[in-house]
């Protein structure tokens, strides 16, 4: 049994389509369970998700705004963006990054950075933090904790190079991002 | 290294190397390498259900009765969302099973492909967790952590997704029975701190009282033996929940009987009275404390529970102590003074007030020569089958809570009912787990006339594995839980409560190619009683009875322990006004 691969009948998408990163920003109704339904859609179809963030950004109208980052085939993407659509608190849903590009959009993150350490490795490890414009928010003896904000790979590089110097642990906020120019979403 | 097996292979593999002998399912599409892999071996026998509702309930029935965990096969998409509610029931009554559901292929996911559901995600509310398969390595791992989970710390239900193409993948099966989970580590043993509080409260108590739940049942024979122990070491008066009942025996004088809505006056004037109340394994569930702010006022209270979150849930207690029932008992036991009868504050008044308590008789009911009164028919049906090797399942309604006050349960794990969601139609499929589980014994599903119509359908399960389930219908045509409360809230206004258009139950099971007999008269209830033992196979019994018969007694919703309604005697004018407006909105 199950010798070779099956051939399932249902078999329809094709798989040759190549992966992208996809920036969307979601306006929602702040109302009680919003975000479960968002994050259960993409549980339940299978979607990827790299980062999420989530923010009341206007009281008086209790709305929210969610930032998801998220990578499938074209066609995956698509379907996202038709499936958040779909939900019924969701006002708005902003593909960023297929509707402004790479560069049409603001992506933004903050991190917060804990290395511990003597000697040289400790002094390496300011001298990065400089390189990289972060701010020392903590320091004792033996630790730092520092400040970055930046876009997502710039963060990762500096993650990587902390690494050699002392890392302890990480937080991250996850992405917020906005359209350059004057129009709002 | 072993030969590479097939995902199917492994489910089976991993099913037969937890030591269960027997799985309920109904196949489909998205698992037919299942049950290509079923066909093939013979370690693990298939038990095809009429409908995967069945096969849930058939799984709780078997894991009740006999201590290991249920297990059910079913296909994609409406073979999943069928299990929904007996999912939802083994959640709330702490029932270890384990659902494996077949899903699409991994790259249909989302698609709304045919038979599609988001299984994970509707059944994340009613299993305690559950898995998608994604990979073929996984499968092994989390086949063996669904075991684990589904028995460790309160038990519970478990979904396991596996698509269709990770069933026909190849893998390197392991069994991984025996491995520490990462995460997932409940609490067993007790805090011998909290044992000896406890004790310190209990020495002084002048009037104890010992309140039992599911969790003794759950926790093993073992824990069922150590709380007689217990009472018979300290002369303790002893009550039990719905759920609990069989820990302790029924027929020991320290037995009160149940407790809660419908449970005997002693029961739960002895809860309002108490000063030390002793909870071991039950969950202050609304069935059981009424109104809150009168529940047992001047008590201080000990909770054994296994379950973090049950403790100070609903009530506050003084002495939690979180672990096993039976490990907890067994440490209380072990640091309880040799000398206890000659430490502890002698309690004959309190035994006494009790005695006057049990003297009102609240079971009492009025005999009638013409019609079988409901209760009288679990009266007989007890003294009949008391020495047999009985299991007793219920469906849900005035029936149950009879079953519940007249049969007299003596060990554990023979009484298997829907205590917490309260499931109509639960006790036919739980009566054939139970069976295929204990093929020599009788089991006996005591049912209403309304319950037993919503999975009828199981009795061809019963008569092609020619299982001996026999199904007792306590029929008043009547939806009668429902005609009572109609009663006591809504001015007796009937709104289709009345079960129009029953089948001829006889004629019923006669085309299932079962058996049915019927009894109308109380002077032919032994001889039908005796007659449905001795025919083999499925039997149903059309036991019909008075038919506006009110279960008492009774804490009407809203009122405190100390507040029933008492037997037959109540006037109508009392049953309508019993229950306040605020009452009303409860349940
Ligand atoms: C699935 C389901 N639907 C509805 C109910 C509500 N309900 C509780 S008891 C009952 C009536 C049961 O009638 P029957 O089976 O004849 O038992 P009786 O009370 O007459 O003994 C109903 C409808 C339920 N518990 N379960
Ligand atoms: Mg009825």
């Amino acid at each position: 049994m199950g010798k070779k691969k099956p051939t399932s009948t249902y078999d329809l998408r094709s798989n040759s389509e190549q992966e992208e990163r996809h920036t969307m920003s979601v306006i929602v109704d702040n109302e009680p369970g919003v975000l479960a339904r968002v994050i259960g859609l993409f549980a339940g179809r299978g979607y990827n998700i790299d980062s999420l963030t989530v923010s009341e950004v206007e009281h008086e109208k209790q709305l929210s705004r969610i930032t998801i980052v998220t990578y499938g085939s074209p066609t995956v993407i698509d379907q996202i963006k038709m499936q958040l659509e779909r939900l019924v608190p969701v006002h708005r849903v902003a593909d960023l990054t297929a509707e402004f590009g790479e560069l049409g959009a603001i992506e933004r993150e903050l991190a917060i950075i804990k290395v511990a350490g003597k000697g040289n490795q400790r002094l390496e490890a300011l001298r990065l933090a400089e390189a990289f414009q972060a701010i020392t928010i903590d320091a004792t003896l033996e630790s730092f904790i520092f400040q970055i904000t930046g876009r997502t790979r710039e963060i990762d590089r500096f993650i990587s190079l902390m690494s050699h110097v002392g890392l302890v642990e990480v937080s991250r906020t996850g992405v917020a991002a906005l359209k350059r120019g004057a129009e709002g979403l | 290294m072993q030969d590479k097996i097939s995902g199917a292979e492994m489910i089976i593999k991993a099913i037969a190397d937890q030591g269960i002998d027997s799985v309920f399912g109904y196949p489909g599409g998205a698992v037919l390498p299942i049950y290509d892999a079923i066909f093939q071996q013979e370690e693990v026998k298939h038990i095809l259900v009429r409908h995967e509702q069945g096969a849930g309930h058939a799984a709780e029935g078997y894991a009740r009765s006999t201590g290991k965990t249920g297990v059910l096969i079913v296909t994609s998409g409406p073979g999943a969302t069928n299990t929904v509610t007996a999912l939802t029931d083994a959640l709330l009554d702490s029932i270890p099973i384990v659902c494996i559901s077949g899903q699409v292929p991994t790259h249909l996911i989302g698609s709304d492909a045919f038979q599609e559901a988001d299984t994970v995600g509707i059944t994340r509310a009613c299993t305690k967790h559950n898995w998608l398969v994604k990979n073929i390595e996984d499968l092994p791992r989390i086949m063996h952590e669904a075991f684990y989970v589904a028995k460790s710390g309160r038990p519970g239900p478990v979904l396991v997704d596996v698509p269709k193409d990770i069933q026909f993948a190849l893998g390197d099966y392991q069994n991984l029975n025996k491995i520490k989970h990462k995460t997932y580590n409940p609490i067993l043993n007790p805090d011998e701190i909290q044992i000896k509080r406890a004790i310190d409260l209990l020495l002084n108590a002048k009037k104890p009282i010992v309140y039992s739940g599911g969790g003794v049942i759950n926790s093993g024979k073992i824990a069922s033996d150590y709380l007689t122990k217990f009472i018979n070491k300290t002369n303790y008066p002893i009550t039990s929940t719905l759920m609990g009942l069989g820990a302790y025996p029924a027929s020991e004088k320290n037995w009160l009987g149940m407790l809660g809505m419908h449970g005997t006056y002693e029961a739960n004037m002895a809860m309002h009275d108490c000063d030390v109340m002793l909870c071991v394994g039950a969950r202050f569930d609304d069935r059981i404390t009424g109104k809150i702010d009168e529940f047992s006022p001047n008590s201080q209270k000990i909770h054994i529970d296994i379950d973090p979150t049950s403790i100070n849930k609903n009530i506050k207690v003084e002495v939690p102590i979180i672990g096993d029932c039976g490990k907890t008992l067994k440490k209380l036991l072990d640091l309880l003074p040799d000398n206890i009868e000659k430490i502890q504050k002698p309690f004959t008044d309190w035994w006494d007030e009790i005695e006057s308590w049990r003297k009102i008789d609240c079971l009492k009911y009025k005999k009638n020569a013409d019609v079988i009164m409901p209760q009288l028919a679990v009266e007989r049906l007890y003294e009949i089958t008391k020495n047999y090797d009985t299991y007793i399942t219920t469906e849900v309604g005035q029936h149950q809570m009879w079953a519940a006050q007249f049969y007299k349960f003596e060990k554990p794990n023979r009484w298997m009912t829907s205590g917490g969601l309260g499931t109509m139609g639960y006790g036919l499929p739980a009566a054939n787990g139970v069976q295929v589980a204990h093929p020599k014994s009788l089991v006996i599903d005591i049912a209403g006339d309304a319950s037993i119509l919503m999975n009828i359908q199981e009795l061809s399960t019963a008569v092609q594995y020619r299982l001996n389930t026999k199904v007792f219908i306590l029929n008043n045509s009547y939806m009668g839980m429902v005609r009572q409360w109609q009663q006591l809230l809504h001015g007796n206004r009937l709104s289709e409560s009345y079960s129009e258009s029953l089948p001829d139950f006889i004629k019923l099971a006669d085309a299932y190619g079962a058996t049915g007999i019927r009894v109308k008269s109380p002077k032919d209830l032994d001889d039908t009683i005796i007659q449905m033992i001795e025919t083999p196979g499925p039997v149903i019994v059309d036991c019909q009875v008075a038919s506006s018969t009110n279960c008492f007694p009774m804490i009407p919703s809203g009122r405190a322990h100390n507040d029933m309604l008492l037997g037959e005697d109540v006037p109508d004018e009392v049953v309508a006004n019993a229950i306040s407006d605020d009452g009303k909105v409860m349940v």
